[in-house]
């Protein structure tokens, strides 16, 4: 394998991702922050550097009604938007993965309206939640050229058969230039062998797909998918560990980071990760025992390997870069009913912060430990902290 | 842009919210005349500037009704003429203009534009057309004649596009024209005439977008804009919406289009609804 590394734009790498997957077609509808994604594959299609047709839809209801018409036809697939775009492809998020279309998406993630806003958070991510396609989060544009290739891999398996979003926070990764090293096409090509829909749409052997459920069968559709996303995980482990002997980088579904001793844990989500890295590490200097856990795998929900990374500490501390209107908070709700049912139970408290683009600075970590510790002590860890507001 | 004096009662002043200038509209973009226009053409017209009210859709030209001191609403992309529809039959004593964008009106939102133009809703609709979508970066739309080059396009656009007074006529809407914003005065008057026709009225106007649709097509000023819309603007009033397409280099058919009198969704519901309170015959 020859690796090239190349001084890009996150955005940029993607879309070199995406030719590198070789995709078919792309529809999409421009949208801040992931426009330079959808713009440079368009370039690429137009300068016949990839053969793939580029379908500059009306808005993104369309762009995603054609990713489900071209995916059922056995083509492979990319779209991109982020925030209000993804939003208004809801209906059809929720078709895609009730027929089994593993068509690939990049959200550059970004708040919701209103206010309008277009700078980063994770609003439009989780209120994708549910609607049954794999989510991955990245944390820098290296893995984000790395997870669209895995994407691809993972949402086509047989096994599989499900959309898959790369979540790629707006601006603080979508725009930003960092070293990225590339692969080259053949290794590609070995990693990622074509794409064909078991059952496609073809004249020669007709199959009808989008049919009405009665209540006789809507529960079963729902079982069948329910089981297909949660056992996805088997082949996003698999696409992984070849990821990672192919390229030597490692991806988890948690990745701890010096978690060994740790009597606290942070637990982040996308790009405030690498941040909350440095503030780990300066703590760790100066003798405190907080560790770090990073959640990569949002749908299917990794339960086992969260329970194993933090059960057994004793206080635990999650931000969400989300906030659930008048309930907990997206990630930490998750992450307390997985610890739930388990004998070790740390002490979870909730913090909301960095919406619409507001700054977490590597000392803003240090104040969100320190936040939360105080919290446990006051033993209300019922209530969600939203840090940094101003009141 | 300089702020201008308040006390000037002549100017626009006291319908722009000072607190929000400057505005975010590049250098000699189109939005900012065409705005003036309309401020200037409320004056004109006499109608009750505290009974009017602004709806914006997304993009640069739907930062208007953030800017304006009227009744204002900046909603989601594409959604003025449905929030503006529900204002305006609930609050009949309210105007209702819609300020935006080709991409906003036309694209996203283009099937809320035919139904509202169908229904002739009373409303005004001011579209301002750049042919692309400027704030993200001049991206190909419905609008863009074929073979200019947007960033989506890079070697010309492969699609037609809209020829919009042909298709608000074959909508139904009740007064359509077209200016660009080197026919000011036209501009100013059309608008007049828009707010005070009963019924759905469509005032496109042709702007430019020297940032990024300017830059790809040979236009990188706006004066260079300016001077291709004096070159090629044909001014046809009565013209048929037919005979109005615009295309790369051709002429840019302008003028006051259509102007006819059809019964308003308004009146129509009236009629129904006295209908339905009619006592019974039994």
């Amino acid at each position: 394998m020859t690796s090239k590394l190349v001084g890009i734009e996150s955005s940029l790498a993607v879309s070199e991702a995406v030719k590198l997957a070789n995709v078919d077609v792309i529809a999409a509808y421009p949208i801040t922050p992931q426009t330079h994604i959808v713009e440079s594959l368009a370039e690429m299609v137009a300068n016949g550097d990839l053969d793939a047709e580029y379908i500059p839809v009306e808005s993104e209801h369309s762009a995603m009604s054609a990713c489900l018409g071209s995916s059922a036809v056995g083509a492979r697939t990319f779209t991109s938007t982020a925030s209000q775009g993804l939003i208004l492809m809801h209906e059809v998020l929720l078709v895609a993965a009730s027929l089994r279309l593993p068509i690939v998406m990049a959200v550059a993630n970004r708040a919701l309206s209103g206010p309008l806003n277009i700078w980063g958070d994770h609003s439009d991510a989780m209120i994708t939640r549910d609607s049954g396609w794999i989510q991955i989060f990245v944390e820098n544009g290296q893995q984000a050229f790395d997870q669209t290739l895995c994407a691809f891999r993972i949402a086509e398996h047989k096994d599989v058969l499900l959309p898959t979003i790369i979540n790629i926070d707006g601006f603080h990764i979508s725009h930003v230039i960092e070293p990225i090293y590339f692969l080259d096409q053949q290794t590609v090509n070995e990693f990622l062998p074509p794409y064909k829909h078991p059952y496609a749409l073809d004249p020669d052997t007709p199959v009808t797909i989008g049919c009405f459920a009665g209540p006789n069968l809507y529960t079963e559709s729902m079982k069948a998918l329910d089981s297909a996303l949660r056992e996805s995980k088997k082949v996003i482990l698999e696409t992984w560990q070849k990821f990672g002997e192919i390229t030597g980088r490692q991806y988890k579904p948690v990745e701890k980071y010096k978690t060994e001793n740790a009597d606290t844990i942070l637990i982040t989500m996308g790009s405030y990760s690498e941040n909350a890295m440095m503030t780990i590490d300066k703590m760790q200097s100066e003798g405190k025992k907080v560790g770090l856990v990073r959640l990569r795998l949002w749908r299917p929900f990794p339960y086992e390997e969260i329970v194993e990374a933090i059960s057994g500490v004793k206080n635990v501390i999650v931000l969400d870069r989300a906030i659930s209107l008048g309930g907990p908070a997206p990630v930490c709700s998750e992450i307390r009913a997985a610890l739930y049912a388990t004998e070790k139970k740390p002490q979870i408290v909730s913090i909301v912060g960095g919406l619409g683009g507001r700054d977490i600075s590597p000392a803003d970590f240090i104040t969100i430990v320190e936040l939360g510790i105080e919290k446990i002590k006051s033993g209300k860890t019922e209530e969600t902290i939203m840090f940094g507001v101003r009141e | 842009m300089n702020n201008p004096p308040e006390n000037d009662q002549l100017s626009i002043a006291k319908y722009l919210r000072q607190d929000r200038l400057p505005h975010i509209w590049c250098a000699a973009c189109g939005i900012g005349p065409a705005l003036n226009c309309f401020l200037r053409a409320i004056d004109k017209s006499g109608l009750n500037p505290d009974k009017m009210s602004v709806v914006s859709g997304i993009g640069c030209s739907g930062r208007v009704a953030g800017y304006v001191k009227l009744d204002s609403f900046h909603t989601t992309h594409g959604r003025a003429i449905p929030f503006a529809t529900g204002l305006r039959l609930a609050n009949p004593e309210l105007k209702a203009v819609v300020f935006s964008g080709d991409g906003d009106l036309v694209a996203i939102g283009g099937n809320h534009l035919i139904h509202a133009a169908r229904r002739n809703i009373d409303m005004t609709v001011i579209c301002i057309n750049n042919f692309n979508y400027g704030m993200t970066g001049g991206q190909v739309g419905p609008t863009a004649p074929y073979d200019v080059r947007t960033s989506t396009t890079p070697y010309g656009n492969f699609e037609s596009a809209f020829n919009l007074p042909l298709l608000l006529f074959a909508s139904g809407a009740s007064y359509i024209a077209r200016w660009t914003v080197v026919h000011l005065h036209q501009l100013e008057n059309t608008i007049v005439e828009a707010l005070l026709k009963p019924g759905f009225s469509f005032v496109e106007v042709i702007s430019p977008c020297p940032a990024v649709y300017g830059r790809m097509n040979k236009e990188p000023d706006g004066l260079d804009s300016l001077k291709n819309y004096v070159k090629r603007s044909i001014i046809k009033n009565g013209a048929d919406p037919r005979e109005t397409e615009i295309t790369q280099n051709g002429p840019i058919v302008v003028g006051k289009f259509v102007d006819i009198i059809r019964p308003t969704l308004q009146e129509n519901l009236a009629k129904v609804a006295a209908k339905a309170k009619k006592p019974s015959t039994k």
